[in-house]
Parts: C-alpha cells; sequence; structure tokens
C-alpha cells in the first residue's frame, strides 16, 4: 500500500516536447541509480542531472534524458520523488516507465500520488474529499468495467494458470502439512515439470503483450524503399490528405514522417522514411540513421519497389537488411510496366506478402489494408495466439508472476525444501489473482479438504 | 434457590481441559487467586480423542506454548511413550514434534502440577451461571447454589456446553466420554445476550490390543533419537510402544455404504457442523468413492491399558456396523471393541464476538478459549487459554492486552483467523495458514516468545536464563564458526568424504554448514578444542540460522512491510457507518469485528483495498483534526 514505490507517466499522453515519468517511495533514488547513468559523477537531490536512461540488463541505451531527485519530505507526496525528464514521444515514456516497473517500481493507480501526498500530509484538509472520490470511482469503474471478448479470452487464460497454479499449492500444501497420511507425494521431478509447464503459459501470454501494445498504442509500420519509389505516395494514399511532400527528386523526404490512422479498425502509426541507401550528404545521412532506427522498432515494415525497373544493388542492400523481418512489399508503378514479377520476388524473400499496386492512382491500397488486417489477427505480427495483454499492469504482473516461478523452478533445480518453493508458487499465483481481482489464499486449503482425504 | 457465598477471586476458569489447565496455571503463576472448575475431577487434561500431542502446526503451538511459560510441553515431555519428528524430509520451518502421551499419565501429571501450584484452587463442580453487573462478569454460580466472586472469568467448556452424542440412530445427552453434559450454563447465557452455534466432532472406537493380528499391520516406530518439546528440557526418555498401520479395503467400502443410511450424519439428526479435515469414515467413502483404500493407524492408549485408539476410522454409524466394517481390515479381524466411536455435538460461540485478547465483546472480563471459541484439538485449545489466561490477568491489572502478530506465532495465527475471518467448521491449524512460516518455527519459538512470557511475569527465572544462555552460546559459537577457517588441503578430504565438492580457497566453518550435505555434528571431526558443548535446542537453532539465512532475511523483509498495517491502530469507538466513502458491507463488517489495526481490518473478508484506503484517509483526516 503506503510501502512500496511507485511510478507514472506524469504528463499528458500525445505529442509532446518533453515527457516527464515521476516515481515516488523508498526505492525512488535506488531505482534511478540503477537505470539513469549521468554525465557528471553524482545525483544530487533538487539538482538537475543530464545523462541516459539505460537498460541495466542490455546496457541499451533508451533516451537522452534530465533527471531530479528530491529527497522527501518537501516533496509533492512528501516521499523521495525522483522525476524523469525525456523525449515526449509515447515510445521514450513507455520504455522509461517499463524499465523502472522491472527495476522495483510498481505502477501506481490512479490518484495514487495525491493520495500518498495526503496521507503524509502534504496537501489540504479539504482536499480529503477529492482524494475519496478518487479512490471511490476507481472502485466503481473496477466493478463496472464489462469485459469485452478479447479481455474475457484474457481473464479466462488468467483463471486457467490459475487453476494450474491451485493444483501445484495444493499438493505442496498437503505434502507439507499431512506427511503422514496416503498420499501421492510431490516429488521435485514432478515440481519441477508442473513448474515449467505453468511458467510457459505465462511467458506465452506474455508474448502477445505486444499484440495487445498493438491495439492500444498502434502497429508500428515502418515505410521503406529506395528514394522515389511512391514512398509518399503511399502515405498519401492511405492518409487521404497531402502530408508528404510528394516530387520526382530522390532524397525529397529527409526525415521521418509519423501519421496515426486507423486501417480496418487497427490502429496504426505509420512512418514514412527517408530511403536506405549510402550518402554524403550531412542532412540526408540523418535522415537515413533514423529511418533505420524507426524501422528496427517497428512491427511491420512495408518496402515499395519500382516495378517497372528491374531490382538494382538498392534494392537488394533494402531486401538483405529487412530479410528476417515481418513485411509487406508492394511492387509499385505497375501503370508504368511490370519488369519484377512477383514469383522472382518470392524467391527473395519467402516471408513476404507481395502486392501489386499503382499508387499513383490509387490502386492497391485496399489490398495493402486487407493485408495488413490478416497480418495483424493471423497471428503473423503478434507471437503466436491471439490473447492479447492490453494492460501495462497486467503485463508487469505478468512478468512478477514468470519471475516467481522462474525464482521456485531454480530452488527446485538445487533440492530446496518445499516449504521455501511454496513461497515463490503463491507469490505467482497471488499476482495473478491482482489481475482478475481474486488474492484469497483461503481457497488453496478448501481445495486440500475438497480434494485429499485427510485426518483422524 | 439459595445462593450461597463461598469465596472470592481474582480469576475463575469454567473448565478444566487443556485449555483450563493453561488458563487456570498462567493466572496463578502471573500472581492471581485463581479457581478452576471442572464437571469432574477424572477429566482434568483428558484427552477423548486421539492419544498424540504435537503434529504439523500443532507441534510448533505446543513450543510457543512453552516458550511463553504453559505447562503441555513438559507435561508431554514427562508422559510420552513414543515420539516422532514429522517432516524430516523438509525444511526446518515445517519440522514437526509428535508424541504419543500415555494419556492416563498424561491427565495425572497435569493435575499433579495444578494441585502444587500456589494461588491456584481446582474443584469438582458444574458452573451453571454467571453473575454479570453492569455488563461486566463479577462471578459464578454452580449448580449446588454456591457463588465465587471473581475480578475475570475464562470459559473452557470444550464439548460439555450440551453435549449430544450420536451413535447410530440413537442420540442422548452426554458430555465426552460419557461424562455428564453441561445443560444449564448454555441457557443462561444465552439470556446474556450471547449467541451460541453448534459444532460437530467424532471419535474412532477402543478396541483390545490383544485382540488384533499385529502380523497383519507395518510397525511404526518412534524416532531413534528423542526430542523433547520444552526448552526447559535438554534429553527426555525414550520410546516404550510402537504404532500400527493398515488400511481398509473394498470390503470394509461396501459394509459402510450399505449402512450409509443408519448413520447419523447423514440421517439428518446432526446439526451442528464438522471438521472437513477430521471426517468420518463413512463421510471419507462417501465423498472419495474412487478411493480403493483408507489408511488407519492403531495406537496404544498409554501403558497400564490394553486399549488401543484406531486413528483414522471414527464414525457414526450403529454398533453393529461398526464391529462389522473394523473386522473386515487386516489385523482387525478378531477385534474387540471396549468403546464405540460417537460424534459428539456441542455449543460454541462464534469467535467473531471475540477481541483479539479473546476478551468478549459484550460482556467485560469474561474471557473465551478452546473448543468453546470454534476450535479443534487440544494444542489450539492450549494456546488460547494461555493467552486467556496471561490477558484476564492484564485486564484486571489495568494492563494492555498481549496480542502475538502473525508474524511473531502460529498462536498469532490461530487467534487472528478466529477473530477477525471466523470459522465456520472447527478450526485446526495449519502451516499453510502462516504467512510467515519460514521464521515462525518450532526451533526459535523461545527467541521469539520467551522475553514476551517473562515480562508478563509466566515465564520462570529458570526458563528465561536458558533463553538468555542460548542465546548468547548459539551467536558466539555463529562467531566462532565464521571466523574459523581451513584451507583446502586441510578440508578437501573431509568435503569429498561426505560426497560434496572440494574448494579451491580458504572456506570458514559456517560456510561449510552451509552445504546440505554436512551437519554440526559432522564438522566435530575437524573441530578444535575450543569446540563448545552445546544442548540440542542450541545446535538445532544453530543450523537453521546458518543454512537458510538468506530466505530468513527474505521473509524478514516482508514481514517489516507486513507491520507498517498492523501498527496502524483503529479504536473500538469507531463508527464505521458514519465514515464517507466506505462500503456497506465493509462498513457493517467492521462495525461487527472493531478490528484493532489497519492490518487486521485488511484481512476481514468484505473489506476491500480501496476500503483500506479509505480508512488511512479518514485516520489522516482525524490525526489533523485533533
Amino acid at each position: 500500500m503506503m510501502e512500496d514505490t511507485i511510478v507514472a507517466i506524469a504528463t499528458a499522453q500525445g505529442e509532446g516536447g518533453i515527457g516527464i515519468v515521476r516515481i515516488s517511495g523508498e526505492e525512488a533514488l535506488t531505482i534511478l541509480k540503477k537505470v539513469f547513468v549521468p554525465v557528471s559523477e553524482n545525483i544530487k537531490s533538487r539538482t538537475l542531472a543530464y545523462g541516459h536512461i539505460i537498460d541495466p540488463e542490455s546496457g541499451k541505451k533508451i533516451d537522452e534524458v534530465m533527471s531530479v531527485y528530491m529527497k522527501g519530505p518537501r516533496t509533492y507526496t512528501a516521499e523521495d520523488v525522483v522525476e524523469i525528464q525525456c523525449h515526449g514521444s509515447i515510445i521514450s515514456l513507455r520504455k522509461i516507465l517499463d524499465l523502472v516497473l522491472k527495476n522495483g517500481g510498481r505502477l501506481a493507480e490512479k490518484g495514487e500520488f495525491t493520495k500518498r501526498a495526503f496521507l503524509n500530509g502534504r496537501l489540504d484538509l479539504s482536499q480529503a474529499e477529492a482524494v475519496i472520490d478518487l479512490i471511490k470511482a476507481k472502485t466503481e469503474k473496477t466493478f463496472d468495467v464489462a469485459l469485452d471478448q478479447l479481455e474475457g479470452a484474457f481473464s479466462a487464460k488468467i483463471k486457467e494458470i490459475r487453476a494450474d497454479l491451485v493444483d501445484i499449492l495444493v499438493s505442496l500444501t498437503v505434502n507439507i502439512d499431512y506427511p503422514d497420511e496416503d498420499i501421492e507425494e510431490m516429488t521435485y521431478e514432478k515440481l519441477s515439470e508442473a513448474l515449467k509447464n505453468t511458467r510457459d503459459k505465462i511467458v506465452k501470454l506474455l508474448s502477445t503483450a505486444n499484440t495487445g501494445r498493438i491495439i492500444r498504442e498502434g502497429l508500428k509500420v515502418s515505410i521503406v524503399g529506395k528514394p522515389n519509389v511512391g514512398k509518399s505516395s503511399l502515405m498519401n494514399t492511405l492518409i487521404g490528405e497531402n502530408r508528404a511532400i510528394v516530387t520526382d527528386i530522390p532524397g525529397t523526404t529527409r526525415d521521418t514522417i509519423e501519421e496515426r490512422l486507423v486501417i480496418n479498425n487497427i490502429p496504426v502509426v505509420l512512418t514514412d522514411t527517408a530511403g536506405i541507401h549510402e550518402t554524403e550528404d550531412v542532412i540526408e545521412k540523418i535522415g537515413i540513421e533514423k529511418s533505420k532506427e524507426a524501422f528496427n522498432n517497428s512491427d511491420l515494415v512495408v518496402f515499395v519497389i519500382d516495378g517497372s525497373n528491374d531490382l538494382d544493388p538498392e534494392d537488394h542492400e533494402i531486401i538483405d537488411y529487412i530479410a528476417d523481418r515481418k513485411a509487406i512489399i508492394l511492387l509499385n508503378k505497375r501503370d508504368k510496366g511490370s519488369v519484377i514479377t512477383a514469383a522472382k520476388l518470392t524467391k527473395a524473400m519467402p516471408q513476404a506478402v507481395i502486392i501489386e499496386t499503382a499508387l499513383i492512382d490509387g490502386k492497391g491500397s485496399k489490398e495493402l489494408a486487407a493485408a495488413i488486417e490478416d497480418m495483424v489477427y493471423g497471428g503473423q505480427v503478434s507471437h503466436g495466439e491471439n490473447m492479447l495483454v492490453t494492460n501495462l499492469r497486467h503485463k508487469n504482473l505478468l512478468e512478477e508472476g514468470s519471475q516467481s516461478l522462474a525464482d521456485a523452478l531454480q530452488m527446485t533445480e538445487i533440492r530446496e525444501p518445499l516449504e521455501f518453493i511454496e513461497i515463490d508458487v503463491n507469490r505467482a499465483y497471488e499476482a495473478l489473482g491482482e489481475i482478475i481481482g481474486e488474492t484469497a489464499t483461503s481457497d488453496i486449503i478448501d481445495k486440500v479438504f475438497e480434494r485429499f482425504c485427510l485426518g483422524k | 434457590m439459595e445462593r450461597i457465598f463461598m469465596g472470592e477471586y481474582d480469576v475463575i476458569v469454567v473448565g478444566a481441559g487443556h485449555a483450563g489447565c493453561e488458563a487456570a496455571l498462567a493466572a496463578s503463576r502471573m500472581g492471581k487467586r485463581t479457581l478452576m472448575f471442572s464437571m469432574n475431577l477424572e477429566a482434568v487434561a483428558m484427552m477423548p480423542c486421539n492419544p498424540s500431542i504435537g503434529g504439523t502446526g500443532k507441534g510448533h503451538l505446543v513450543r510457543e506454548i512453552d516458550a511463553l511459560g504453559g505447562e503441555m510441553g513438559c507435561n508431554i515431555d514427562k508422559t510420552f511413550i513414543q515420539c516422532k519428528m514429522l517432516n524430516t524430509a523438509k525444511g526446518p520451518a515445517v519440522h514437526s514434534l509428535r508424541a504419543q502421551a500415555d494419556k492416563n499419565r498424561y491427565h495425572i501429571e497435569m493435575k499433579k502440577t495444578i494441585e502444587s501450584t500456589p494461588n491456584l484452587d481446582m474443584k469438582q463442580g458444574e458452573v451453571t451461571d454467571l453473575i454479570i453487573e453492569d455488563g461486566k462478569v463479577t462471578g459464578v454460580v454452580t449448580k449446588t447454589g454456591t457463588c465465587y466472586e471473581a475480578k475475570a472469568v475464562i470459559l473452557t467448556t470444550g464439548t460439555f456446553l450440551n453435549g449430544k452424542i450420536f451413535i447410530g440412530s440413537s442420540a442422548f445427552e452426554s458430555g465426552p466420554n460419557g461424562l455428564a453434559p453441561s445443560n444449564e450454563l448454555a441457557e443462561n447465557l444465552k439470556k446474556h445476550g450471547m449467541k451460541l452455534r453448534r459444532f460437530k466432532t467424532g471419535t474412532p472406537a477402543r478396541c483390545l490390543g490383544s485382540s488384533l493380528d499385529y502380523s497383519k499391520m507395518q510397525e511404526q516406530k518412534g524416532d531413534e533419537e528423542t526430542v523433547p518439546f520444552s526448552f526447559l528440557n535438554d534429553k527426555v526418555g525414550g520410546n516404550k510402544i510402537s504404532c500400527w498401520l493398515t488400511y481398509t479395503n473394498e470390503e470394509t467400502h461396501k459394509v459402510i455404504r450399505a449402512n450409509f443410511h443408519r448413520s447419523a450424519l447423514f440421517g439428518g439428526q446432526i446439526e451442528g457442523i464438522g471438521p472437513r479435515y477430521c471426517p468420518s469414515i463413512e463421510d471419507k467413502v462417501n465423498r472419495f468413492a474412487d478411493k480403493e483404500r483408507h489408511q488407519l493407524f492403531v495406537e496404544p492408549e498409554g501403558l497400564d491399558t490394553d486399549e488401543m485408539y484406531i486413528q483414522g476410522m471414527s464414525s457414526s454409524l450403529p454398533e453393529d456396523v461398526q464391529l462389522a466394517f473394523y473386522k473386515t481390515i487386516p489385523g482387525l479381524e478378531n477385534l474387540r471393541i471396549v468403546r464405540p466411536a460417537y460424534a459428539i455435538e456441542y455449543y460454541c460461540i462464534d469467535p467473531q464476538d471475540l477481541k483479539l485478547s479473546l476478551e468478549n465483546r459484550q460482556i467485560e472480563n469474561l474471557f473465551c478459549a478452546g473448543q468453546f471459541n470454534g476450535s479443534s484439538g487440544y494444542e489450539e485449545a492450549a494456546a488460547q487459554g494461555l493467552m486467556a489466561g496471561i490477558n484476564a490477568v492484564r485486564k484486571i491489572s489495568s494492563k494492555n492486552p498481549l496480542v502475538l502478530g502473525r508474524n511473531e506465532a502460529y498462536i498469532g495465527v490461530l487467534i487472528d483467523d478466529l477473530v477477525t475471518k471466523g470459522t465456520n467448521e472447527p478450526y485446526r491449524i495449519m502451516t499453510s495458514r502462516a504467512e510467515y512460516r519460514l521464521v515462525l518455527r518450532q526451533d526459535n519459538a523461545d527467541l521469539r516468545l520467551t522475553d514476551k512470557g517473562y515480562e508478563v511475569g509466566l515465564a520462570s527465572e529458570e526458563r528465561y536464563k536458558r533463553y538468555l544462555a542460548k542465546k548468547e552460546n548459539v551467536g558466539k559459537e555463529l562467531e566462532r564458526l565464521n571466523q574459523k577457517t581451513f584451507t583446502p588441503k586441510e578440508i578437501n578430504e573431509f568435503l569429498e568424504a561426505h560426497e560434496t565438492s572440494p574448494v579451491q580457497s580458504r572456506i570458514s566453518m559456517a560456510d561449510l554448514l552451509k552445504r546440505p550435505q554436512i551437519t554440526y555434528k559432522d564438522l566435530a571431526q575437524i573441530d578444535d578444542e575450543t569446540r563448545p558443548e552445546l544442548s540440542y535446542h542450541e545446535v538445532t537453532q544453530l543450523e537453521v540460522h546458518i543454512k537458510y539465512e538468506g530466505y530468513i532475511q527474505k521473509q524478514l523483509a516482508q514481514i517489516e512491510r507486513f507491520k507498517k498495517l498492523e501498527n496502524k491502530k483503529l479504536d473500538h469507538e469507531l463508527d464505521y457507518e458514519k465514515i464517507d466513502g466506505l462500503r456497506i458491507e465493509a462498513s457493517q463488517k467492521l462495525n461487527q469485528i472493531k478490528p484493532e489495526s489497519l492490518g487486521q481490518a485488511s484481512r476481514i473478508s468484505g473489506v476491500s483495498p480501496a476500503d483500506i484506503n479509505v480508512l488511512l484517509v479518514y485516520l489522516e483526516k482525524r490525526r489533523r483534526g485533533k
């Protein structure tokens, strides 16, 4: 409740120049030190520090930020508070939030910073009612949420995994508390297998978190191709307005352009990139670097080729670069001729979906939309199942469950006593219970008596 | 009827079972003049069901009772005839000591202790009413019209209160084991506004050992090395008897199934709720129809009797059916039953009507313990009796009650479960009911509780000194083990001999002990003259501490977080219906239970995390309003 460290994105979602991730609680500074590498040496209270957010696990640089640590109690919540000011894009904010969560933060509930501020004596007494209203609103909302089909399927999946965990916990409990009874022994082999199976289910569910993000934040599609093959025409066709500049001179689209749109009910973030080719032009070079970055981060690549000319080394370079990506290839400029055949491309990129288009006339865009939809729901841009983890809180709890089971497994491998292992299995059970709002542990004991014949 | 004034006491205990004895001993040892009533002095510390003390969770309770200065541990150490450490294949947190008692000697030794305790009187008599003035209990009335005044009264009526025994279609008023029931007290308690309800339990038949064929059963011996329950004892006697294991079969189940209709349990005569964890054999056969056999243990009831207890086979079937199904079991073909199995129903209260001190919320200075509170088991009863005794004394001395937290003791878990969550069946402790099992071990019960027992004036000087000595000895030895190191050359041969991997650099004795293959005893082979002579309790403590330190530290950190909500106190006067923002269900439940802390409130079913947040805000508002 009040004892953990909470984190949230503090700025309004959407495009802003700067975004802020706020952390509050005892662990705030510890977490900051884990994920933030300042340029100058140390982090002082109430002093802005410039540096980078770096994933301590992979060593990967996430963003260039300013951060400030404010030691409690003279802060908004009267606890230790950290604010990380990063680039305003949702991607950057999400990544930093994710990283903080992974390193000991808990996602704040709505109004939780305010609640803490009040409980810690910071806010005016008149604000108490507002705090209570916030808590009430949250309760009501929890009860009102009508689960749509996807969420229904999700909670069914959680229940299934929890049922697995109940089986394990019941066996552990009965083995621990009824050593004298005539019951099946829980061997380490059996336990290990059961833990692995259950953990696999969580991991699989987690892998769909990406698809969930697609529904929430939009499918990231980057458009690549040589200059002047019709990328901007594609963009325009899809958006239906004259946003990007269309010319015949190669290299006009110097920077990446992001557009949000909805294609067949799927939110899409479309990125038009500069052509990927070697260049001496400094401005263009920056554009190209950004293109590479953009499509490295994308869920789906749309590769536009001028179908009226044969593939040249540059096309091959792109093909090599995107060979292992989920891709749709547009054989464009069909109005001008058909030098390249679909069959020929299939050889080069067997996994890609190939569509023939004449984008200048808007031909082929419907087929493209259908292909994108197929790929999302057909699971090609998600991972396997259509199960969707759409909520960051859910994702977090699933990760906690998965980690607890990994710990349990490790202890099982080294044959630690069952009652130690039980603690982690129970934690996983609780974490998954929090997702669907069930945390009672007495149901384990109920199940013990339901399933086993015990007693004098 | 004429009322005869017979005397004045500080504390009166009604009942002399396991709860009553602990309550009376605790009160008198804490210096209060105490009177303990029993319907029949033959029933003092009687074991009307299984002849054993301890087991998983229960063994932990016994050690805790002992650590606080209770009697159960000492009494079973004096009177056990077989002793076994359960769960040794698992970790130290769930190692559980269990002893077979000589029932009669258990009763006699406890009675002797009570007889020789200063400040403590014992009387055979039936308490039929409480004297209550201004919502406060001030004494008791007995069947013969005698009255005794008291500052506090503790009710530990067990299964005596309107006890009713069921065997087949017969049902008759009776206390346990054929003793007279107490039929007037319940009506008067109701008049005083106490809500009573019916619970049920059962016991199997007793047969003569001479009628059994032991060659058809598996012998169950005690441990070679016997271990004391009490921290006051370093050594105890040896095993004197064996128990025997055998199984039911399809024939047994056939007989039982054919007579389901004759069971009191299925006939609907029994209204009381029985415990799921000790179902009668007809219940087992009914509910687990596909189970081909059920195990049963045949256990001696003592050294001076040939009576054997048939564990696992309680029943309320008629006597002819009992005889028929018992006889289908290998080894029991010619058995002669001397006491039939029966089910017994009795009155108890809803423990949610109590405070965590075990004081009744409606009637001041009235404390309740044992089966009367809806629990089951000798150990559960004794634990509550002890706490009721301590808290009755604290109350009349105007001191705060001693309430043990869920993080401090199984006793705390037991009482918090009963009072906060209530129970719909006779409650049995299980280690899985404790959140902090790794810390609540039987080896460290004294380290957790003895200073508390000493502080309230219950644990003796001797016990306290032993506790301090143990703490010191273990601490010193811990330091020595950390400091004394070996080179690979010195130690690798030893390591190989114990089938554990050799080392490349120096290793301390403590690190050696961390290895699962090495015990403290093993270290003697390589140790020097500085090795101290440690007691059993000290060695166990040392080993557990070293081997599981990491996990234990992790749990201690969890406990620190848990304590934050426990430390936010709520007062009894709060009217939750007047707190804006609480859901109706929550405010009703909170008003019913009147929790003592936010932590306790969070465990009440029907109180959500959002409600706890509302309470947090309310408390802060009120604090600032002052």
